[in-house]
């Protein structure tokens, strides 16, 4: 009988960098120091909105130590921004050119022999500007007449996306309730502890070399060879350590630019680190948003039709905000049977730093909304919300016409789970005020499905060689940040080929190096795309392996070959068979010395124009609230989530709890706080994410699926856990205290003004 | 102007002149090319760069590195001076799944360490409070919690624990 219990998977696997990073070992681009190399400063507008009239840099360029300086005339009018898909859109120069935008606006750059006399180079440069009135909230930038950001979308809209299916008038006909709600929601950092840094450094041969702290290697590679005008295949991009991303970092930057482009000027390496403060007070945030939702519903809860229109105030350009614009979209019609649906999503340009992905790509923000409301209906219907969820909750097999077809869902179980955990029906019942339940829902993508960066490569790739020594070396372009991909990709090569993880040697996330291609670490596409990638790869490797032992053994062709404890055997004859390293002899023998080496991709098709794959779940939040004070304690998180197959239960669980600290972050504490497009609070002082003694204690539960499209059975775990958080505590202080919040973040002071006390 | 310093980092000692207002983040980072200590904020405000002086934990960011003329400073690098045998704590962290992107991973273990040393088995809420001022954004903080309470008995003598 053929032995398929696992070893590695489903197993608390520790990540394999951990001793490295343990010991302070792991490099990051930071610690990345080269001979003769230069730092690199920007300098960056102190105005919303100007247009640039002069730019004097003599001085500065003038100064004993500065080797080169650079402002947007000295380089290549190309735009990027939005990736590629959708040229129009790009509308982003590495330094200003004629105008400037927000306050953080970068316009010239200098690189020096060391960081003081860089930052004193930039003190130095004289830029005159013309002031111009700005915008800076959707409404202002909507008006008639007001500041137009760039000439090219004169409403200030940059884009707009449309979804639409059902009959939507016919479904508010026939609804008994209709229920119409504004949410806003506010910008928040990705907070990432690691400040954005990279090193380019120009070879011998003129081509580029650049290490950053990037999420997508591959599309900076891309966007650094247009915006240079060079050929892609002579950028390299490496990924060094990364000290978390969450949406941040995956983007062609301004710094990665100047440091290649001033590397190549100067013949020596450049290195850019950014700031805290740069960080906190121009860095990429989360899109606040204006959302307009209208539901119909039947008396007993049925879901009948939503209509869903959202402004998505965009900063000053439109960064990743236009798939954040389709996928909020989508996300609104997730979780439930909406037998119609409409939405508008309009991104709209102000002067204010730009937002773009983060954790959750517009689903914290849509789901807030869409569970709210449903957590209001319920209240209006007279019915449980978990009850509601139920009774509208999509199952395995559902569509969104044209959009998504939904192969495995475990929503259904997830309530129930957290119904039953989190002492749910007690708790709603019979609670003092003061204290209360409440619950988030959501659902998420494994990967995007649209070729957004209009690749011509596969989505995800891999390229595993096996050596004669029982090793094997896996190549992938998969980019570890943090979330532990690189130790989960390693755990399905070698379950699949029988061998031990320290087996297994990586080559990750070098353009040069590793194959063609991976669109990076975003929408939660990891551990789906380029673990079915691994897959395939391993699975062409085994079967040259079993083809090695089949004739060594003369078996019969109907023998299973079983790969096991770095052995290859005929199943049920463990005698019958070799070492790994053995049979990577043998097959290379066959081959007169030619390596064992098969590369493996995945590129998700006939999944419709979302994702391949959703994951589910449900979190319940108890609260205890202060009347008095407004003060908001939360007191337990439960959560119950389908991730399809556990792959490493200890990391699903790191992203679960961190998604919580996030979300409670981004629920109760967290905000910028802006004044006429000005970041007031640009230090951790003074912007309030949750430390070690704000976090509740957590209880989970993880819902058996196997995901049909997924390695080996497996979804997303990282980032769908972004969204429940904030309208679960929402809920649990309108069960506490009959205040309802529909306007991030919940603050004591909204508390008391909900509750008449202020 | 130069000040000529002397410290001891890791047991090893250094002699550097350094000008007055560099701190000891940079010295260690780029001076004595220890990258392991990081640097998250600059402001004091992250914990990422704490180290040991003279048994306190203190933020390298804020501290000047003419001050660390004759300090004793322990560092990430030092945690397991022989590379091979890794410390209780650094155990504990990669066991108990506490390490994501590790940023923050080298102030912690080292804050960790700070508390271990003045209360050898703490409370759930005494760690909590001992690591309030490390900010970590990946982990949710829980399961370094569970790390730095494994490490405290891993270093404490059975007796104590009977264990
Ligand atoms: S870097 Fe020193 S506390 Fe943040
Ligand atoms: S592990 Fe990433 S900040 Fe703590």
């Amino acid at each position: 009988m053929p032995m398929e219990t696992k070893t590695l998977i489903g197993k608390d696997v520790p990540r394999t960098d951990g001793r490295a990073k343990a010991t302070g070992q792991a490099i990051y681009a930071d610690d990345i120091k080269l001979p003769g190399m230069l730092y690199g400063k920007l300098l960056r507008s102190p105005l919303p909105h100007a247009r640039i009239l002069s730019i004097d840099t003599r001085r500065a360029a003038a100064m004993p130590g500065v080797r080169c300086v650079i402002t947007g005339q000295d380089i290549p009018r190309v735009t990027y921004g939005n990736w590629r898909l959708f040229p129009g859109t790009q509308d982003e120069y590495a330094l200003a050119m004629d105008k400037v935008r927000f306050i953080g606006d970068e316009v010239a750059a200098v690189a020096a022999v060391d960081r003081e006399t860089a930052q004193a180079a930039i003190e130095q440069i004289y830029v005159e500007y013309e002031e111009l009135p700005g915008v800076f909230d959707v409404d202002a930038s909507l008006a008639t007449g007001a500041p137009v950001v760039h000439d090219t979308s004169p409403t200030n809209i940059s884009i707009d996306r449309k979804i639409a299916y059902g009959d939507i008038e016919a479904g508010f006909a026939a609804s008994d309730y209709v229920r119409e709600d504004t949410f806003t929601v506010h910008a928040v950092s990705h907070a990432y502890m690691e400040p954005c840094a990279c090193v380019a450094q120009s070879d011998l041969d003129g081509r580029i070399t650049l290490w950053t702290s990037t999420q997508t290697p591959y599309i900076v590679q891309c966007l650094l060879a247009s915006t240079m005008n060079m050929r892609e295949n002579d950028i390299r991009v490496i990924k060094p350590a990364v000290g978390g991303g969450f949406g941040g970092k995956m983007e062609l930057r301004p710094w990665e630019f100047c440091a290649a482009f001033m590397a190549r000027k100067t013949g020596r390496p450049v290195k850019f680190t950014l700031t805290r403060e740069e960080e906190l007070a121009f860095g990429r945030r989360r899109h606040p948003m204006t959302i307009h939702s209208k539901v119909g519903f039947k008396n007993d809860g049925t879901l009948v039709a939503k209509d869903l229109h959202i402004y998505l105030d965009g900063g000053a350009y439109n960064a990743m905000g236009p798939t954040a614009t389709f996928l909020s979209g989508n996300f609104g019609a997730m979780l439930y049977r909406y037998p119609s649906y409409r939405y508008l999503g309009e991104h709209v340009y102000t002067n204010k730093p730009p937002a773009s992905a983060m954790r959750g790509f517009g689903a914290p923000q849509t789901l807030f909304a869409a569970e709210t409301q449903m957590n209001i209906a319920a209240e209006e219907l007279g019915i449980d919300p978990i009850q509601i969820r139920l009774k509208n909750a999509m199952v395995s097999g559902d569509e969104l016409p044209g959009v998504a077809t939904i192969s495995s869902c475990g929503f259904v179980e997830s309530l129930k789970e957290v119904r039953r955990i989190s002492g749910w029906s007690r708790k709603r019942k019979n609670l003092k005020t003061g204290r209360g339940v409440g619950i988030g829902c959501y659902s998420f993508i494994s990967g995007g499905v649209f070729n957004w960066f209009n690749t011509q490569y596969p989505f995800s790739a891999a390229e595993v060689r096996a050596f004669d020594d029982g090793t094997v070396h896996l190549l992938s372009m998969a980019s570890d940040i943090g979330q532990g991909s690189d130790t989960v990709l390693k755990q399905i090569l070698a379950e699949t080929l029988g061998l031990k993880m320290e087996d297994i040697r990586l080559t990750a996330a070098d353009t040069a190096m590793t194959p063609q291609a991976d669109l990076g670490t975003w929408g939660s596409r990891v551990t789906l795309m380029a673990g079915n990638a691994v897959l395939d790869a391993a699975n062409k490797i085994k079967e040259r392996l079993a083809g090695a032992v089949s004739a060594r053994y003369n078996l019969n062709v109907i023998f299973d070959i079983e790969f096991a404890d770095g052995r290859v055997y005929a199943a049920g004859k463990p005698d019958r068979g070799m070492t790994f390293g053995e049979a990577v002899a043998f097959v290379q023998k066959t081959q007169r010395g030619e390596p064992l080496v098969a590369r493996g991709s995945y590129t998700p098709r006939g999944k419709g124009l979302v994702s391949p794959a959703f994951s589910f779940g449900a979190q319940v939040a108890e609260v205890t609230v202060d009347t008095d004070t407004g003060q908001i304690q939360v007191e337990k998180m439960w959560t119950a989530h389908d991730c399809g197959t556990v792959l490493n239960p200890m990391a699903v669980e790191g992203q679960l709890e961190g998604s919580v600290q996030m979300g409670l972050g981004y629920a109760l504490s967290e905000q910028f706080v802006m004044d006429g497009g000005k970041t007031l609070n640009t230090t951790f002082l003074d912007y309030k994410m949750p430390n070690a003694a704000d976090m509740p204690p957590g209880e989970s539960v993880c819902i058996d699926t196997f995901e049909p499209e997924g390695p080996m059975g497996a979804k997303e775990a990282g980032e769908g856990l972004a969204s429940p958080t904030a309208p679960a505590i929402a809920e649990a202080v309108f069960h506490a205290t009959g205040y309802r919040c529909k306007d991030l973040p919940i603050t004591p002071e909204k508390v008391l003004k909900g509750l008449g006390k202020l | 102007m130069k000040h000529d310093i002397s410290l001891t980092v890791n047991g090893d000692t250094y002699t550097l002149a350094v000008e007055a207002w560099r701190t000891l983040n940079e010295v260690l980072r780029e001076d004595l090319n220890l990258t392991g200590t990081k640097l998250g904020c600059g402001s004091g405000d992250c914990g990422a760069c704490t180290v040991i002086v003279d048994g306190k934990s203190v933020s390298s960011c804020l501290t000047l590195a003419v001050e660390m003329d004759g300090r004793r400073i322990l560092t990430v690098e030092g945690l397991a001076p022989s590379g091979e045998t890794l410390h209780p704590i650094q155990e504990a962290f990669i066991e108990k799944g506490a390490i994501q992107c590790g940023f923050c991973t080298p102030g912690m273990e080292l804050s960790a360490l700070h508390l271990l040393k003045t209360n050898p088995l703490p409370s759930d809420t005494q760690i909590r409070s001992a690591i309030s001022g490390n900010l970590c954004r990946c982990t949710g903080y829980n399961k370094i919690v569970d790390a730095i309470a494994e490490a405290g008995r891993r270093m404490d003598p059975p007796s104590k624990t009977g264990r």
